[in-house]
């Protein structure tokens, strides 16, 4: 995890003027950066991800919530962070401009609070990755399985599951012939 | 089969000295009317089911397409007497299982099979339906024949429509082969196959399929989280 380039000029960066309304919020030193291309990708701890999204919401036109997701960097080379992270993708319908936002989270019972009040289309996002990773979203209307069945225990895509699964798919009742 | 009218029986001739008496001898062969066949009612009820199938198409994948192309003009499965895809199974008798069936799906899958009315076949299309395929993920039912009874099984990924065709041939023969009046319990190689399954089942953990997955670290590749561990329901 990389700290912000500060060499490039804040005229030619299109981010400057958002990092600056971050940083006169929120304080220094809450969150970091990093930059791949044109990607901005800002991190932020779990406590402040409310209060960071909310400005960036009201103040720096990142209206849209494009996109939620998860990843398990359980065993990833050189990965020194938190296992868990997720990750918000924001983009302002004024500009068109993208920003990544990234939020860690540790075992054991890894918790975030939701968007859902903020963004409510994020709500089957959040969701999709409590019922893949097993991460809890404070303050979700509903938070259920999307994908898997009601009875499934598991989160499959942890590196820690099996990609076989654990017997799930062959616990159905079988039917023959003499039974139907 | 027999047909009346014996063309070689000899005319009586009449007696001598006139008269219109007449002399009865016993035939030695049955005596049929003419255009009269005998057989057997089961094989008049399987000959009339084998051509008036009534396929429930069950499409999750891509073997669906396939499955459409053979209902379409230039496959036309209507001239196998098989055209009638209902979309409800308490109106069909043949269920076509095409495509990979996930553990979310298979209790509807079962539900169907059982809502069909006897007599009912099932063609299990494609790769996934078969065996799961390639996708052998903790989600995906590996072969549908572990949960529901198969008749016909079709190679592919997916299948050509004539194979679909074909397999449709197979099922008629074995209809008009076996089945009884009251249902499809004496199909001779279903009581084989199921002897068979049910002889698999009852295999020692680890001993049938096991050793022949469990092994994936083979191409060199490692599994995140290392090789999964199979259970007794897996090894199965």
């Amino acid at each position: 995890m990389s700290t912000a380039t500060t060499e490039e000029s804040t005229a030619s960066d299109p981010h400057a003027e958002t990092l600056a309304a971050l940083e006169s919020a929120l304080g220094e030193g809450v969150f970091t950066t990093s930059r791949f291309r044109h990607n901005v990708r800002i991190f932020i701890p779990p406590a402040r991800l409310h209060q960071l999204l909310g400005v960036l919401k009201s103040q720096c036109g990142f209206d849209w919530l494009i996109e939620v997701g998860g990843t398990d960097y359980q065993g990833y080379p050189g990965r020194t962070g938190t296992r868990f992270e997720v990750h918000y993708v924001l983009r302002s319908t004024a500009t068109g401009r993208f920003l990544v936002v990234k939020t860690g989270v540790d075992d054991p019972d890894p918790t975030i609070p939701s968007v859902v009040p903020m963004w409510p289309g994020a709500n089957w996002m959040e969701r999709e990755v409590f019922d893949m990773f097993g991460i809890r979203f404070d303050g979700h209307p509903d938070l259920r399985r999307i994908l898997m069945p009601e009875g499934f225990a598991a989160f499959p895509l942890r590196k820690d599951y099996p990609l076989r699964g654990r017997g799930e798919r062959h616990n159905f009742p079988r039917l023959t012939r003499r039974d139907t | 089969m027999a047909v009346g009218r014996d063309p070689r029986a000899v005319p009586q001739q009449p007696m001598a000295g006139g008269g219109a008496s007449l002399t009865l001898q016993p035939a030695e062969t049955l005596e049929v009317p003419e255009n009269t066949m005998v057989t057997t009612i089961d094989s008049v009820v399987n000959y009339l089911r084998k051509y008036s199938l009534w396929p429930m198409p069950f499409a999750t994948a891509c073997c669906g397409i396939e499955l459409m192309a053979v209902g379409a003009s230039r496959f036309d499965i209507a001239r196998f007497g098989a055209e009638v895809m209902r979309f409800t199974p308490r109106q069909c008798d043949l269920l076509i299982v095409a495509g990979r069936v996930a553990m979310k799906m298979m209790p509807v899958l079962q539900r169907i099979w059982q809502q069909m009315p006897e007599p009912k076949w099932c063609i299990s299309m494609g790769a996934c339906a078969s065996t799961g395929g390639v996708f052998d993920t903790y989600a995906v039912v590996q072969g549908i024949d572990r949960f529901i009874p198969v008749d016909a099984y079709i190679p592919g990924c997916p299948p050509r429509p004539e194979q679909i065709l074909r397999s449709l041939m197979d099922m008629q023969a074995k209809i008009q082969k076996g089945g009884t009046v009251v249902g499809t319990s004496g199909l001779p190689e279903l009581l084989e196959r199921e002897k068979y399954i049910a002889e698999k089942r009852m295999a020692p953990i680890g001993h049938a399929i096991a050793s022949e997955r469990g092994d994936e670290d083979r191409f060199g590749y490692r599994l995140p989280g290392g090789p999964a561990p199979l259970s007794a329901e897996e090894s199965r």
